[in-house]
């Protein structure tokens, strides 16, 4: 994690205040006059409050629940918690049901993103045209968005319900199928069936995220490029993807990172079953913790999760940080 | 592909929006009788509100939407008044400060919440604060910070800073400058970082759940889940109703809202 511990010490006042406050000649410019951390007193004053719950309530525990990972941590034990190294991590290599949800975890969330990203482009596309009921998709496209995940959950459920869902009387009513499936009960169904849920739930922030990318496309570029007669495609490659492509980078990193860490979702619709076919890792993780109440393990799958997505965090800070620096 | 399509291609997409969504609104008005019955129909023979009368008898749901009410209104009103000082003091002092923490707003979305949610949990428990709704919205205020202050960034660069200039020459002190010429151009995005904040925590499921206990103190998120039963015997009726009630606020809130809540979405996701 390359900025995984950006809090400066909490501020031991800024000694070197410089004098001229109220009162006093103004300043050139309101961004001079700097003490602590190029700081002063008055932008310490405005920022502590938003500073000290992160430090305090994220960051700390963060911390600790790092440290936790190295400890036999346990739900309400009353022998004090020993520090035990790597074992949690050793025992981790061998729980083959976690590194079956860490598959699944992986297959859950590289599909989920993937699928998300083709759908979200190709309507941000179509949303970007001259069309007529546009802002109906537009504004429709945020609703999933706006709906609690547990909601999104049992709506699905309420779809894919084998006797009372829509899904299998649409389906049987155009001949697709003559017996009704349990969708999210059948061992090879069920994961491509949350899958379809995750989609569903992820698509209109990338839609958006996307429309907002197209927008600020060249349009002079786009007209000069078709009038060189390049066609659609051509003009896509050339013209649109390279002035898209930093967004797209962005977005479906954290697509994936969010995908990878969601729970709510699957929880509701199948609570990693049928037999831990979509149990996430967060899933399992979650039960581990406060199932079983094995903190310490639980936070060394947190651990494992961590250092797979630092990785990719590294990849796209790099870029995400030179734009903000600008 | 020729306009045709592209309608078409439209038509597919509402479509696939909107199924389940109408599904949703379909079950929580069809009378029980009518659910029970195997092959399902589009909409509700007779429209019937028994489904919402046996939510409220089955749960604690009016309880539960003033949880999630006082919750989500307390965690998004601190976590603005604390947001809105920072992120202006973020765009106006360059300094690693400022650095850091948007480097942080970054990495704060990738955690896997187990990491955090162990330690926030021992350290509520020591401080009385499990199944109480006052943790849960420090913990809510907290979360919600890092993209407050992103959203609010944004609103605060398009302050021009000559305004200011021209403040403290008039004589302002910073804070009078704040309050009196800031604040007021801020509005519009403090309402929108408002209102997002408001959804994001009533719509938040997993740390309620973990650190809310007794069905007195949960918020409606967590309550949708007892309607599902032991292994999915789920009494579809009253779990669609509840469930539609649930969206409400956040979608009420969401179509105030909806055109800056996108541009405060993108900005996040776009400009950095």
């Amino acid at each position: 994690m390359t900025v995984a511990d950006p809090a400066p010490p909490p501020a031991s006042g800024p000694g070197t205040r410089t004098p001229g406050h109220r009162g006093s000649p103004p300043p050139r410019s309101v961004r001079e006059r700097r003490t602590a951390f190029g700081l002063d007193r008055d932008a310490w004053f405005l920022l502590l409050p938003a500073l000290l719950p992160i430090l305090i309530l994220s960051v700390g525990p963060l911390l600790y629940g790092l440290s936790l990972a190295f400890t036999d941590a346990q739900a309400g034990r009353t022998d004090p918690t020993q520090w035990i190294g790597f074992d949690n991590f050793a025992d981790l290599r061998h729980d083959t049901l976690f590194w079956d949800s860490f598959r699944i975890g992986l297959v859950w969330a590289v599909s989920v993103t993937a699928i998300q990203f083709v759908l979200a482009l190709g309507l941000a596309l179509l949303l970007n045209q001259n069309l007529r009921f546009r802002w109906l998709a537009r504004t429709l496209a945020l609703v999933p968005w706006a709906m609690p995940e547990v909601v999104i959950g049992i709506m699905w459920r309420l779809v894919y319900h084998q006797d009372a869902g829509i899904l299998n009387a649409t389906l049987r009513d155009l001949h697709l199928i003559t017996e009704n499936v349990n969708w999210l009960s059948s061992l090879s169904l069920a994961l491509p069936a949350v899958i379809a849920v995750g989609v569903w739930a992820g698509m209109p922030q990338t839609t958006v995220v996307l429309l907002a990318g197209l927008q600020n496309v060249p349009h002079e570029l786009h007209e000069a490029a078709a009038l060189d007669g390049a066609g659609l495609w051509r003009r896509f490659r050339a013209v649109t993807w390279p002035a898209l492509k930093p967004i797209v980078l962005s977005i479906t990193a954290l697509n994936f990172i969010w995908n990878f860490n969601s729970f709510g979702l699957v929880y509701v619709l199948t609570q990693g079953g049928p037999g831990g076919e979509t149990r996430l890792p967060m899933l399992f993780a979650y039960e581990e913790a406060f199932r079983y109440g094995q903190f310490g393990y639980a936070a060394a799958m947190g651990m494992v999760m961590i250092a797979v997505i630092a990785v990719l965090l590294t990849i796209f800070l790099r870029n995400r940080l030179k734009e903000a620096d600008q | 592909m020729g306009r045709a399509g592209q309608y078409a291609a439209l038509l597919c997409y509402l479509v696939f929006l909107a199924f389940p969504l109408f599904w949703l609104v379909s079950s929580a008005f069809k009378s029980p009788q009518e659910l029970g019955t195997v092959d399902p129909s589009w909409l509700p023979q007779h429209w019937s509100l028994d489904n919402f009368r046996d939510a409220f008898d089955q749960q604690p749901l009016a309880r539960s939407a003033l949880n999630s009410l006082i919750v989500a209104c307390s965690a998004a009103g601190i976590s603005v008044l604390i947001a809105v000082p920072a992120a202006y003091a973020m765009v106006r002092y360059r300094s690693p400060v400022s650095k850091a923490a948007t480097g942080w707003i970054l990495v704060s979305q990738m955690f896997p919440f187990v990491l955090v949610i162990i330690p926030l949990f021992l350290v509520l428990k020591n401080f009385q604060l499990i199944n109480s709704l006052f943790g849960l919205i420090l913990v809510y205020v907290v979360w919600n910070l890092p993209f407050a202050l992103w959203m609010l960034q944004g609103y605060v660069r398009a302050v021009p800073a000559s305004l200011e200039e021209a403040a403290a020459i008039d004589g302002c002190s910073r804070f009078r400058t704040l309050v009196s010429v800031v604040f007021p151009l801020l509005t519009p995005g403090l309402v929108a970082t408002l209102m997002f904040s408001f959804v994001t925590a009533w719509n938040e499921f997993f740390f309620a759940l973990v650190l809310l206990k007794s069905p007195e103190k949960q918020t409606m998120s967590v309550i949708l889940t007892h309607f599902l039963g032991d292994e999915g015997a789920a009494d579809l009726g009253p779990l669609a109703a509840a469930a539609f009630l649930a969206t409400l606020p956040s979608l009420l809130f969401f179509a105030l809202l909806q055109r800056r809540l996108v541009s405060g979405m993108v900005s996040g996701a776009v400009k950095g």
